[in-house]
């Protein structure tokens, strides 16, 4: 195929005022002082004890302070646990095959009881290249692996660090915390 | 088929007459003309067993449904296999299959080429209405022979695995014990599977009772891709499939064969292998896999380009060529293929002239021969090399070559894939104090062994299953072994190193590649005439005797 270019325009042209931009930016002063004005009133008025009909906004003093989450949010994967505590996961690799970000790296081995009969001898998920779209967790026939960790910082310094290998994917547990105050959350 | 002409009946099959031999069964000849009636018994290379019941057809005038792989068609029989009733038949009968079949999937090896999965997605598709616990057998997953592990539960007891120890393998090793849904498939006490074809039983379990040790757990069946081949272990040349899997190096601790599997052929091996072709694949990943041309300076070698290893060689080659008394020696490998064998003798006829020719068929493999597939001669082409006139005239045997060596008769030696020192017997004897008289000795071959540690010259090659080439077997049937995945490392088809070295050499070899190779040899060599890659086809086609 030919290289084409593609010609992308503006789908509106700015006004006259807006060109000049000094009465945007007059305007943008005045939207964040009357958020300031109308808050502060807002409080002052809850401190005094006068009931007002809208309560004053309040920010999230993220990361000491976590905003609940809903219950269906996919978060960090995990790896479930047998009863004998073994992983639950026999390598099937359902999920590494309905990957569609093909993130998912499994390799399968014999397992020393004939009833098992099959573990995964490695399991590493690149969360650098999840796309937490959860059908991994709908393939598994086990229940192996789930994303109802509760942990959402994934973030880290190196790619390297972004691989999850089993230890890791076993270690970490379902934690409901972060889900306890979704609805006062949504209420508020 | 002996002694008079078949008689042929009119069968009516799902409202279309046909003709089909006297004698045929419904289910061969409903195949025969592209209408498959499932079944899990019933296997075309073992007697008839009518275990499994999957095969059920409605006939007119008989007012049960039949069994089609033991019902024979018969003149003016109307057959009707996708009536409603048979396909109620096959839903109950899948239904009554699974009962106690366990739905390991996950952890079965079979998923992905399960009977049972395929044909409950054709035909099965029902709620189950079981609601007493499956029965469960004494043994799950258990080793019933070296390569062979057997799970009874998963057992759907169509019997085929006993029916080929019975009369294929002849080795009665397997047999059906108890009754009702106690009964099992075991080994005879005190016995094993282990006869030289039984990798077969694994092929042949339509479900995942039987499953390879070998390749178990290494790679599930839907990651692995396919390449039409023939086996590179003796000079029966059976068909076979290379199952790999490139596309997840990670698996299969990162080998890229992961099995092989048996290709039906009538005429050279019917659905069968045997084990030591079956296993045979091993040294393709293995890790002493010559990945670059290497050359020896002062007893340590060292890597080089291509380009470089082929002047070295070429300029041996030359050298002892036109000496007087140091001849050029080049041995001459049948595990060649056709295309390797033809460039090599081009070669030399052309550019080297008075290089001999060294042919031999000893092999490292021990030669075990049956009367059923396997053969002695363990190497896949030699009936192609002496086509091609390299087991006769101007060539010597083993015995000759090492002789002439020892006299220091031999100025440069080419090996080709074959490890001198390793061969079975006598023919590997000896031959330390022989290469020290060699001036200079070049290794063409895929794995590191002896004979390369003592060349001068490494050239590596691609394997069977990383080239494209035509072997011919005992019989004179040329079959194609296809490329399956790109050589590794630096290694190069033997072929384009032939080629290559007769460029070095100064000739012109222009063959983009081994297709229009094998047509400079159906040109030349009459017993192929007219032949093509296109016309030897997947099953392979006889060359005129």
């Amino acid at each position: 195929m030919a290289i084409t270019v593609k010609k992308i325009e503006f789908r509106r042209k700015l006004t006259f005022l807006e060109r000049i931009w000094l009465p945007e930016i007059l305007r943008g002063l005045w939207i964040t002082n009357r958020h300031f004005v109308v808050n502060l009133s807002l409080h002052i008025l809850n401190a005094v004890g006068i009931k007002t009909r809208r309560k004053g906004a309040v920010t999230i003093q993220y990361p000491e302070q976590h905003r609940g989450y809903h219950w269906r949010l996919r978060t960090a994967h995990y790896l479930t646990r047998r009863e004998g505590g073994g992983p639950r996961c026999v390598g099937c690799m359902m999920c590494e095959t309905i990957c569609p970000a093909k993130c998912i790296y499994i390799v399968a081995k014999e397992h020393p009881d004939p009833e098992t009969e099959k573990q995964a001898a490695s399991f590493t998920i690149d969360m650098g290249k999840c796309v937490y779209c959860g059908l991994c967790v709908e393939a598994c026939p086990e229940d192996a692996i789930r994303m109802d960790s509760g942990h959402l910082e994934i973030s880290c310094y190196s790619r390297q660090e972004m691989m999850y290998p089993i230890d890791r994917l076993l270690a970490t547990e379902h934690d409901p915390a972060p889900y306890k105050d979704y609805k006062r959350f949504l209420q508020e | 088929m002996s002694g008079g002409e078949t008689k042929m009946v009119k069968t009516t099959i799902d409202g279309r007459e046909y003709e089909f031999a006297e004698g045929a069964t419904i289910l061969e000849a409903a195949r025969s003309v592209g209408i498959m009636i499932p079944h899990y018994c019933y296997h075309p290379g073992l007697s008839i067993a009518g275990a499994c019941r999957m095969c059920l057809v409605e006939i007119e005038k008989i007012p049960k449904l039949q069994i089609s792989c033991y019902m024979t068609v018969g003149e003016g029989m109307v057959v009707h296999t996708d009536t409603e009733r048979v396909k109620r038949a096959r839903k109950s009968i899948l239904e009554f299959h699974l009962v106690n079949h366990p739905t390991d999937c996950p952890v079965c090896d079979q998923a992905g080429e399960c009977g049972l999965q395929e044909y409950y997605m054709l035909h099965g598709l029902y709620t189950s209405r079981i609601r007493e616990n499956k029965v469960r057998k004494t043994k799950k997953a258990f080793p019933v022979g070296p390569n062979i592990m057997l799970d009874q539960e998963r057992c759907i007891l169509c019997s085929r695995c006993v029916r080929f120890c019975r009369e294929v393998s002849k080795s009665h090793e397997l047999g059906m014990f108890k009754r009702g849904d106690r009964e099992v498939i075991d080994t005879f006490s005190g016995r094993q599977v282990d006869n030289p074809y039984a990798g077969n039983v694994v092929d042949i379990c339509p479900v995942g009772a039987l499953t390879s040790r070998d390749s178990r757990f290494k790679t599930r069946s839907w990651y692995q891709q396919t390449a039409e081949s023939v086996c590179p272990r003796c000079s029966r040349g059976c068909n076979i499939f290379i199952h790999y899997n490139i596309k997840r190096p990670w698996k299969n601790e990162g080998r890229k064969v992961v099995r092989l599997k048996p290709r039906f052929n009538a005429e050279v091996n019917k659905w069968w292998i045997c084990d030591e072709g079956r296993f045979c694949f091993k040294y393709i990943d293995d890790p002493d896999r010559l990945s670059a041309p290497l050359r020896r300076v002062d007893g340590a070698s060292e890597t080089i380009d291509w380009p470089a290893a082929l002047a070295i060689a070429a300029e041996r080659m030359l050298a002892a060529a036109s000496a007087q008394e140091r001849d050029l020696a080049v041995l001459v490998s049948p595990q060649a293929s056709n295309e390797e064998l033809f460039l090599l003798k081009k070669v030399c006829d052309e550019r080297l002239p008075g290089w001999r020719a060294a042919f031999s068929a000893a092999t490292p493999f021990e030669p075990t021969e049956d009367d059923f597939l396997r053969r002695a001669d363990k190497n896949p082409n030699t009936f192609g090399a002496r086509a091609l006139g390299l087991g006769e005239d101007k060539s010597m045997d083993l015995a000759q070559l090492k002789r002439a060596a020892l006299e220091g008769r031999i100025g440069t030696l080419l090996v080709c894939y074959t490890d001198l020192t390793g061969l079975t017997g006598e023919a590997g004897q000896g031959w330390d104090a022989a290469l020290e008289k060699v001036d200079t000795l070049i290794y063409l071959g895929h794995n590191d062994c002896a004979t390369a540690q003592r060349a001068d010259l490494v050239l590596p090659a691609a394997t069977f299953a990383e080239r494209e080439g035509t072997v011919t077997n005992f019989e004179g049937r040329i079959q194609l072994q296809r490329r399956a995945f790109d050589p590794a490392g630096e290694s190069l088809p033997g072929w384009e190193i032939l080629r290559r070295l007769g460029e070095t050499l100064g000739g012109e070899y222009e063959f983009e590649g081994p297709e229009q190779v094998f047509q400079r040899l159906a040109e030349t060599v009459p017993q192929l005439a007219g032949l093509s890659y296109e016309s030897i086809g997947p099953a392979g086609c006889p060359v005129k005797k």
